[in-house]
């Protein structure tokens, strides 16, 4: 009798491939083959007044990682993006936390407010951020400069943005205001979901307040926490919007904000009378997507299989 | 009801059938939607009053989108007849790509200088393909009231230059330079090639790193260097992060005394500034100098070789190189000098003030514009912002300014090495 049954041959499910084929069809036409065509275009070569195309195998790449005219602004912007990146794991993912430790205490006043308020920024345009905040910390009209004197630091005041020392610092500062909102709200649901039976179990036990969060939540939204740091990091490592509109294509000053972003902007379309090289933009394209996989598969691979993932 | 129909369809009949009448129809295309209602209002009309069998239409794109659609409507072939054509590079590449005509029968064109012309003109100097229109020209604007207050006079060398700036400074009611860093570009542009071409003697120096015969590390290349170094001392508080519009906006609402400027400034300043301006020319290194001024040319005209209507386009291009467009053109657009060779009288007194100078000193163009951004990396222009600016914010000083473009440009440009 069952050997009867698995000796009938199933038919073919046509069905998953009808289901599936849409997907796989718009993924491949809008991500799959400018990934390839972008690969394929590092190869070539465009001369500039003839306009004839050659092909030239790695010869884009020799020049990026050995022409010092090259290589020198691409190791610039890459520890650029590195130092954008470490401030936001700093900076927002552990407000980020906080923020949501904060309002998921259920008997916060007016945390329906704050939650709103403090995730409005996410959904504002990067121009409209950048030209903002331009404005806030402009030394000629901006309120930065009254705000610090109010409060006794008017000392403390500098052109933010001017200064090779702190405009990068300064920029990372405000992408961090824009995008708090999202840690804050994976964080928010990831502690919502915890069950009730667990913190009363811990509270039968005596860990309340600090040594709960840090005992027992904190445990728990591990993983959320790992989707949000791989999240902010390729975030980060496509950043360019932000950039672009304060301190413009030339990333300065003296391209101290210059990330791989800008860097490829620049390169790719060209800049005032620099024309566009999209053959070489190709190729530090495909520099940014191996930086961004090999980070993704280093998580996936040493980090995501380590965590612990709990039943609740 | 019936009858309006009718009416209507007769006045379309009627209008078709005299548009028929016209020889020929030219479109332009253009960058310049600013000036649409110059070119609709004032300058077609008073060419197609002369030339009653031509019908001229004037049909711009937006700035940013210009190369790029002109491009598109050139390789579709639904391009219009004119071609409005960008100074240097990416006229040539046009006509490179066999997408502007030769110009170089056309009779107006002896109405241009070679140095008007050397934007729209093969690197060999044998074919020019577009018609010069219009240049802008570098210098300082001033608040003439601030200066009648403090009892100033305006400087002729740059000793004279940096007493005003000391003199505005010690009285401290004015800033006495608006200008910002954070933009780069005003600290390349209004900065070292304002005052530059005095130092560099203008075409000379230009043409000497061309052909490799100077360098930028020589001695009249770094002084402009040093002398915006001093400049920081003399602009706002927290200049670094002044943008453009900053700049423009403080001068105008009268905080600061001058304007490092470009006369494409005029129109602007003449509606938004409530004082009387003044202008006076990049300061001379020392008395008795030569003086060499910084025109720079911008916008030019060319011919689509496709179009259907040569013939009637060359009358067009013919009548640009006339002193009647000349005229016309200037004036509509106080700060758009017309390169031609005519003797042009403008109504606006700064654009008067402007234009004054090409008849005291020698022209040029910015150094970097021509041959020398080709194709290479690192760009030249884009170096100059990025240097210029980090020796007014006192970052990088002036020689090693200088040395890092000369190792920029030397690392492609043959000419150099």
């Amino acid at each position: 009798m069952t050997k009867a049954l698995t000796n009938k041959k199933r038919p073919f499910r046509w069905h998953i491939l009808v289901f599936l084929a849409p997907a796989a069809l718009i993924y491949t036409v809008v991500m799959i083959l400018p990934l390839a065509e972008t690969l394929r275009l590092s190869f070539f070569h465009v001369d500039t007044t003839t306009r004839e195309v050659t092909f030239i195998g790695l010869d884009n790449y020799k020049e990026l990682f050995f022409n010092v005219n090259w290589v020198g602004p691409f190791f610039r912007a890459l520890w650029n993006n590195f130092y954008f990146f470490i401030i936001h794991m700093l900076v927002q993912n552990p407000i980020g936390v906080m923020i949501a430790a904060l309002l998921s205490m259920f008997h916060l006043p007016g945390k329906k407010f704050y939650r709103t308020a403090i995730f409005m920024p996410t959904l504002l345009s990067f121009v409209i951020v950048g030209f903002v905040w331009k404005l806030m910390l402009s030394p000629l009209w901006g309120v930065s400069k009254g705000l610090l004197t109010s409060v006794g630091l008017g000392s403390w005041f500098m052109p933010f943005l001017g200064r090779e020392e702190t405009a990068l610092t300064t920029l990372a500062f405000i992408s961090v205001w824009q995008f708090i909102g999202i840690p804050m709200m994976l964080i928010y649901a990831a502690l919502l979901s915890i069950p009730e039976e667990v913190i009363e179990a811990a509270e039968c036990d005596g860990v309340t307040g600090f040594a709960q969060f840090f005992k027992i939540k904190l445990i728990l939204i591990l993983p959320t926490i790992g989707i949000i740091s791989i999240l902010t990091f390729v975030g980060n490592f496509n950043a360019f919007d932000l950039v672009y509109t304060t301190q413009g294509a030339l990333s300065g000053p003296n391209f101290s904000t210059d990330l791989l972003g800008t860097m490829l902007y620049r390169t790719f379309y060209g800049q005032q009378t620099q024309p566009g090289d999209p053959n070489m933009g190709a190729a530090i394209a495909t520099m940014m997507f191996l930086i961004i996989l090999v980070g993704v598969a280093i998580y996936l691979f040493f980090i995501q299989r380590k965590l612990t993932r709990y039943e609740m | 009801m019936k009858k309006i129909v009718i009416s209507g369809l007769a006045t379309a009949l009627m209008l078709s059938a005299a548009s028929l009448t016209y020889g020929a129809e030219l479109t332009i295309e253009s960058w310049r939607n600013d000036d649409l209602t110059i070119w609709q209002d004032t300058i077609l009309p008073a060419f197609m009053a002369a030339n009653p069998d031509i019908k001229v239409t004037f049909a711009p794109t937006a700035p940013a989108q210009y190369n790029a659609a002109l491009n598109a409507k050139l390789e579709g072939g639904t391009a219009g007849d004119l071609i409005t054509c960008r100074p240097f590079d990416s006229a040539l590449d046009l006509f490179n790509k066999g997408q502007l005509a030769p110009l170089n029968e056309l009779s107006a064109l002896d109405n241009f200088s070679d140095v008007a012309k050397s934007a729209w003109t093969t690197d060999d100097g044998s074919t020019t393909f577009c018609v010069p229109m219009a240049a802008v020209i570098h210098g300082f604007i001033y608040n003439k009231d601030a200066f009648a207050e403090l009892g100033l006079s305006e400087p002729e060398t740059q000793e004279e230059f940096t007493a005003v700036l000391d003199a505005i400074k010690a009285d401290g009611n004015y800033i006495p330079m608006a200008m910002g860093t954070l933009d780069q570009w005003e600290a390349a542009a209004m900065g070292y090639q304002n005052i530059g071409p005095m130092y560099w003697k203008g075409e000379q120096g230009r043409l000497g790193i061309i052909n490799g015969t100077e360098k930028l590390t020589d001695p009249q290349w770094v002084k402009p260097f040093e002398v915006l170094a001093e400049w920081g001392q003399y602009l706002g508080d927290g200049f670094e992060a002044q943008g453009y519009p900053d700049s423009q906006t403080l001068f105008t609402l009268g905080r600061a005394a001058i304007y490092p400027a470009g006369s494409w400034e005029i129109t602007g300043f003449n509606n938004d500034a409530d004082f009387e301006l003044g202008a006076f020319r990049p300061p001379l290194p020392n008395a008795g100098d030569k003086c060499y001024i910084d025109d720079h040319t911008d916008i030019a005209m060319g011919l689509n070789p496709a179009s259907p209507n040569a013939e009637a386009a060359k009358v067009f291009l013919d009548w640009m190189g006339s002193e009647e467009f000349a005229q016309l053109y200037s004036n509509a657009l106080p700060g758009f000098f017309s390169l031609s060779k005519h003797a042009i009288s403008l109504d606006d007194p700064l654009a008067n003030e402007f234009i004054s100078w090409r008849s005291e000193c020698d022209s040029t163009i910015r150094s970097a514009a021509q041959i020398l951004t080709r194709g290479g990396t690192p760009n030249l222009w884009s170096g100059m912002w990025t240097a210029s600016a980090n020796v007014i914010n006192g970052t990088q000083t002036p020689a090693e300014a200088a040395a890092e473009l000369q190792a920029g440009l030397e690392s492609w440009y043959e000419p150099q090495q």
